[in-house]
């Protein structure tokens, strides 16, 4: 792991050219900076240094001194400290920063050794592209075009090994195509904190394996398939599914807890293939779970609903549209709203609340955190209901307060976004006394007793923003067009607000952020289009004193007791 | 700007018409006895020269085996998008696809789209796909005019193979040096 970085500066000196790095960079990242790439496999900026690969072999030097009196050498011929070259090239991922360090990426010997390199790694290399489901996306393919020598030498029979392990559930294993560069073993015990993963055998038998009875089952298994530099890890979900470079990549957040992990959704002509994770340092680092990674086949599940529909018929939006405004008009609605809702979708159901001038309850999710990427606090955006004023307090797990108000018959009309009312503790028997709207995409108990059904999108049919546990607010795109009949969520909440009488309030992502900026403090200076690919930390203070419940994550500490409860 | 065509007088034979006339014979009887340049298509049929790129093809190796991996380049490369390709695993116990592991589940060309171009020919990294000498598609409906997997193949048939890919991977399996 690089360590963080400290204000002392040296200058190194690689191809010629200076630059001022924190001492103990890396070479392969100080190169980076430069622009200038160093080749290499069993090198990751989020892993420990393990150096057996030998693909970023460079060129270092260090300015003379005179032994006996520690003073500069000079060159008489430029005037400047003459520098020793050693004889045989180094590592760059072993080489870190020291002052004066000189590096040469490219000269004839790193050159060769890059040829030889690359010859050593293709010789039991079984060069089965046109299958591997890494071709497009391969560090080995790469390389081997861009240092490699062109031709093969190679007339001897390649080695015969396992074409398809399964290491666990989630992760197959073609051993023919495996480098050694070892990513995997030390993600595992690194990362993941699950060491199962070895080499066992000498030589060109070496093998990757799990340790004997044990898999590799853990909830980040699938990220041993994204850093390995080949295809010897492949997804079995994945596997011949499609090639990558028919992959549109959208960016998106994991809407699985309160980590907010960033994402990359892939997808060919708007159907959704894999997901993977999109390297954010303040957050995910280059990790997600593997639960994570499944949730793009909810999509296309059976259960979804796909129209609008009054009393389980099939309608238009425009039907459904005045049966609601019917049932507002009436009066005694309450309105749940959702932390899984984009802070949009949230601002939009306050506005509602507003005009029907109730309030707001939410439904808190709790599971089990792991400390690394999936948090205690289930609900992606319960941070974003508060900056957008939706809710003041946290969400209790269950709706005991609504419960007593539909028992006192306080309440006709219960409007829902998203939430099943059921799992919130409402029995059948309450929400047989009351009209159900119900805004959600797949249907369950709450849907089938509802009296009106919109459709709404999932989240990788929608634009919009995620707040964090950090108070970071994290922005996700449409990766894929939704079903024909269900329009989007922002335009359903928006035509529910104006049935409420709250006005026209704009659906379109940059005009509503005026409407945002405008009223939510917090977000002043928001705009969906200027928030970086990184995220946006907002100000937390204001609900500091708030007991969430989160246990620590890979970048974030609970600042009080450490899994406080609710 | 009214452009004038200019009229020549007529000449002296011009002028007398029968000189004209048979000149004009001459031409028609030449040709009654000359070979003729046309054929009866569609009962006879031109010699199709080498290299001619006629309708996209599957071929199978003189195995008899199926040599498209579905790696899918020629859907990639196809200017006019008229492959589409479903990828598919093959299960590791068919004993005569053995090491194979993948093959298309499915492969339509639409050749209402296809401009016989020949790049899926040029990409095509297992030599599964070649334009050969059909060059005439005819039908009644779109639905007609896409070529599925098993017209593809019927279309291609076998064509020689110095490679058998399969063969030596099953022969290094066999006697390589195995784990």
């Amino acid at each position: 792991m690089i360590s963080a970085p400290k204000p002392d500066l040296v200058t190194v000196n690689i191809d010629g050219r200076e630059i001022a790095v924190p001492k103990g960079t890396n070479v392969i990242e100080a190169a980076k900076l430069l622009g200038v790439e160093i080749p290499h496999y069993c090198y990751h900026p989020k892993l420990t240094v393990a150096g057996n690969c030998r693909m970023c072999l460079i060129e270092m030097g260090l300015p003379a001194v005179d032994p006996a009196t520690k003073a500069p050498i000079m060159d008489p011929a430029t005037g400047k400290q003459r520098v020793n070259w050693m004889p045989r090239p180094q590592i760059g991922c072993g080489t870190n920063a020291s002052p004066g360090l000189h590096i040469r990426t490219n000269s004839p010997l790193v050159k060769d050794c890059r040829e030889g390199v690359t010859e050593m790694l293709l010789i039991n290399h079984p060069l089965d592209c046109p299958i591997c489901d890494q071709a497009g996306e391969c560090m080995l393919q790469e390389h081997s075009t861009a240092y490699g020598r062109g031709y093969s030498r190679f007339v001897e029979q390649k080695n015969v090994k396992p074409k398809k392990t399964e290491l666990g559930p989630r992760v197959t294993l073609d051993d023919e195509r495996c480098i050694l560069c070892s990513r995997c073993i030390r993600f595992s015990k690194e990362i993941a904190k699950d060491d199962v993963l070895g080499f066992i055998d000498r030589g060109s038998y070496s093998t990757l394996t799990c340790y004997p009875g044990r898999k590799l089952e853990n909830n980040y298994s699938l990220n041993t398939v994204d850093i390995c530099p080949v295809g010897a890890l492949t997804s079995t979900d994945f596997r011949f599914k499609m090639r990558v470079w028919f992959l549109k990549e959208t960016p998106g957040i994991d809407p699985e807890s309160s980590v907010g992990a960033n994402t990359t959704v892939s997808s060919r002509e708007g159907v959704l293939y894999r997901i993977t994770p999109r390297r954010n340092d303040e957050v995910n680092d280059t990790w997600m779970t593997d639960s994570g990674r499944a949730l793009y086949k909810s999509v296309k599940a059976g259960n979804r609903l796909l129209t609008p529909t009054i009393n389980g018929a099939a309608t238009g939006a425009d039907m459904a549209l005045k049966a609601v405004r019917d049932l507002f008009t009436a009066g005694s609605v309450a309105v749940v709203g959702s932390g899984r809702s984009s802070v949009e979708e949230q601002f939009l159901t306050r506005k509602l609340a507003d005009a029907l001038k109730v309030s707001v309850s939410l439904v808190s999710r709790v599971g089990e955190g792991d400390q690394l990427l999936l948090s205690a606090d289930r609900n992606p955006n319960v941070r974003g209901a508060l900056v957008t004023g939706l809710i003041s307090a946290l969400p209790a797990r269950k709706l005991t307060a609504l419960a007593a108000d539909i028992d006192a018959g306080k309440v006709k009309t219960v409007l829902t976004v998203g939430e099943d009312l059921t799992a919130a503790g409402l029995s059948a028997a309450q929400l047989a006394k009351v009209s159900v709207i119900y805004l959600g995409t797949h249907s369950n108990a709450t849907s089938e007793a509802a009296k009106v059904v919109f459709p709404t999108l999932t989240v990788f049919e929608k634009s919009g923003t995620f707040v964090n546990q950090q108070f970071r607010i994290q922005k996700f795109a449409k990766a894929v067009p939704g079903p024909a009949d269900v329009s989007d969520d922002l335009i359903t909440l928006a035509e529910l607000v104006a049935a409420a009488g709250g006005g026209i309030i704009p659906f379109e992502l940059g005009a509503l952020w005026a409407a945002i900026a405008a009223e939510v403090k917090p977000l002043a200076t928001v705009t969906y289009a200027n928030l970086p690919a990184t995220g946006l930390l907002l100000d937390a203070t204001p609900w500091a004193a708030l007991p969430f419940i989160e246990g620590e994550t890979l970048h974030y500490q609970p600042a009080g007791p450490a899994g406080a409860t609710a | 700007m009214p452009y004038v065509v200019e009229r020549k007088p007529l000449t002296l034979s011009e002028r007398l018409y029968f000189p004209q006339i048979l000149a004009g014979m001459r031409v028609t009887l030449r040709h009654l006895f000359a070979k003729n340049v046309t054929m009866e298509y569609p009962e006879q049929r031109p010699a199709i020269p080498a290299g001619y790129r006629g309708v996209p093809t599957l071929v199978m190796d003189p195995n008899g085996r199926e040599k498209c991996v579905s790696c899918q380049l020629c859907e990639f490369v196809c200017p006019p998008k008229a492959i589409r390709i479903t990828p598919g695993e093959i299960p590791a116990d068919q004993p005569d696809h053995a090491h194979v592991e993948k093959g298309p589940k499915t492969f339509d060309i639409d050749m209402l789209r296809c401009i016989y171009c020949g790049l899926c020919q040029e990409v095509c990294p297992e030599e599964a796909i070649f334009l050969q000498n059909q060059y005439s598609m005819t039908g009644y409906t779109r639905a007609e005019m896409v070529n599925d997997k098993a017209k593809l193949y019927e279309l291609g048939g076998t064509l020689p193979d110095a490679h058998f890919k399969w063969d030596k991977k099953k022969t290094a399996a066999e006697h390589g040096n195995a784990h």
